[in-house]
């Protein structure tokens, strides 16, 4: 098994991860779906959640993403994230004080309102994060 | 005969300025650096993304049904302009560069009999443009780019952009800023961001490397259309900080240039004449002495 995925993980300030793995597993808006080499070419957007680098049967690398796109072509596989932190960076209590906070805004939102929307999508954002940071302390300490 | 005293004055008067003018040079070299880095670091996001746009769009079947902010809303009756300026002067032609265009696509427009409003980023543009169109003027937008081009303010003028497009306040949006070529030369640039413009020539190159396979698309063409049309909107404003930026930052280190330069050769001529003056009084003040001895 020499054939490789190159991967590149992208937020519109930087290029946040770009490495060659064995698979990639992105968070799609359907659902999660694996990149192997030789994928064919696709075009998904990205819920929040986490993104794992597989190297061999192990995930070498968990990125948190609060959404974005993904697309795999050439048998590259480029995630476009919002924004994107890897999980082992994550302040657990950061993330948990942004996701107390957009509980209290997706409450107070408007229902059916643009605000209600946004305030939707953050919370799924939080609600990814810390879990994208319960990821990270469990695969740290099982190691 | 110019006094020695207030040539004196004069010279660190020039002195004092030249000083200031040196500093905002040496800021503005070291601030270009930073934001020359985050322009090229922002690049690969913006180039996938008009992949991907250019790789939907081709495979579109027809631009009907197709979402507004590509297609268009049906007309161009009234024109939304976003003129990026800096929130400083002391930069160059950097900013009058800017309103100069701004006011000629502005003429041309109202002599077609089209309607125009402006959205201004940045002060120095606002205060140019109230003169002359104070009523075309939604709002100003300031300290966009204080600490840099970030991407939350790009987004932030981008989802106001798309809300109004929505709202049908108007038909078509079109941003003018500077882009960056090099230190001592920057371009202003036009661009229409909604409807969005059709890719230009060079981008059919760039897609005949095999993109043109066809995409699985997942949930569907609309919902990624959906979800990519505003986010390309606020991509397109950030590129537009972002070289707007690095600009300003270029055009006012070249200004202080040579404006440090120019204080250099007046300091120069004024010490010449100083010394000079200086001289004379010496050698009227002996004469005079000498001819007062001689009296004796």
């Amino acid at each position: 098994m020499t054939e490789k995925v190159p991967f590149e993980l992208v937020t519109p300030e930087r290029v946040v991860f770009a490495e060659e793995a064995d698979m990639v597993v992105v968070p799609g808006g359907d659902g999660d779906f694996g990149v192997l080499p030789g994928h064919a070419p696709l075009l998904s957007t990205v819920r929040p959640g986490t993104v794992e680098v597989y190297e061999g049967d192990r995930v070498t690398m968990r990125i948190f993403v609060s959404g974005g796109f993904a697309e795999v072509a050439d048998g590259r596989c480029a995630v476009l994230a919002d924004e994107a932190v890897p999980a082992s960076e994550i302040d657990r209590a950061d993330a948990e004080e942004r996701l107390k906070r957009a509980q209290e805004a997706h409450r107070e939102a408007a229902p059916e309102g643009p605000e209600h929307r946004e305030a939707e999508a953050e919370l799924r954002a939080a609600e990814a994060m810390v879990a994208a940071a319960g990821a990270a302390a469990k695969a740290g300490t099982s190691r | 005969m110019p006094n020695l005293k207030d040539l004196r004055i004069r010279i660190a008067t020039v002195k004092s300025t030249q000083k200031i003018t040196s500093a905002m040079k040496m800021v503005s070299a070291s601030k270009l650096r930073r934001a020359q880095a985050a322009a090229e670091a922002a690049r690969p996001y913006a180039d996938r993304m008009e992949r991907m746009l250019g790789a939907l769009t081709a495979s579109l079947p027809t631009v009907e049904g197709a979402p507004a902010l590509l297609a268009g809303s049906g007309g161009d009756r009234s024109h939304l302009i976003v003129p990026i300026t800096a929130d400083r002067g002391l930069c160059g032609g950097f900013n009058s560069s800017i309103v100069r265009a701004v006011r000629r696509h502005v003429t041309a427009l109202h002599e077609s009999g089209k309607s125009v409003s402006l959205l201004c980023v940045g002060r120095k543009g606002r205060d140019a443009l109230k003169r002359d169109y104070e009523s075309l003027i939604l709002d100003t937008l300031e300290d966009v780019t204080k600490t840099g081009a970030g991407f939350e303010a790009a987004h932030a003028i981008g989802q106001r952009l798309c809300a109004m497009f929505e709202a049908g306040e108007f038909d078509v949006c079109t941003v003018f800023f500077n882009t960056f070529k090099s230190v001592i030369s920057q371009v202003v640039t036009t661009r229409q961001v909604i409807p969005l413009a059709a890719p230009e020539g060079e981008d059919d190159a760039a897609g005949n490397g095999g993109s043109k396979a066809l995409y699985i698309l997942e949930p569907s063409e609309e919902e990624i259309l959906q979800a990519l049309l505003p986010r390309n909107v606020s991509v397109q404003m950030f590129r537009a900080l972002a070289e707007s930026y690095a600009s300003e930052q270029g055009a006012r280190m070249t200004a202080m240039d040579n404006a440090t330069r120019n204080a250099g050769e007046m300091i120069d001529d004024l010490t010449l004449t100083y010394n000079r003056t200086r001289q004379a009084v010496i050698t009227s003040e002996l004469i005079e002495i000498i001819s007062g001895a001689e009296a004796v």
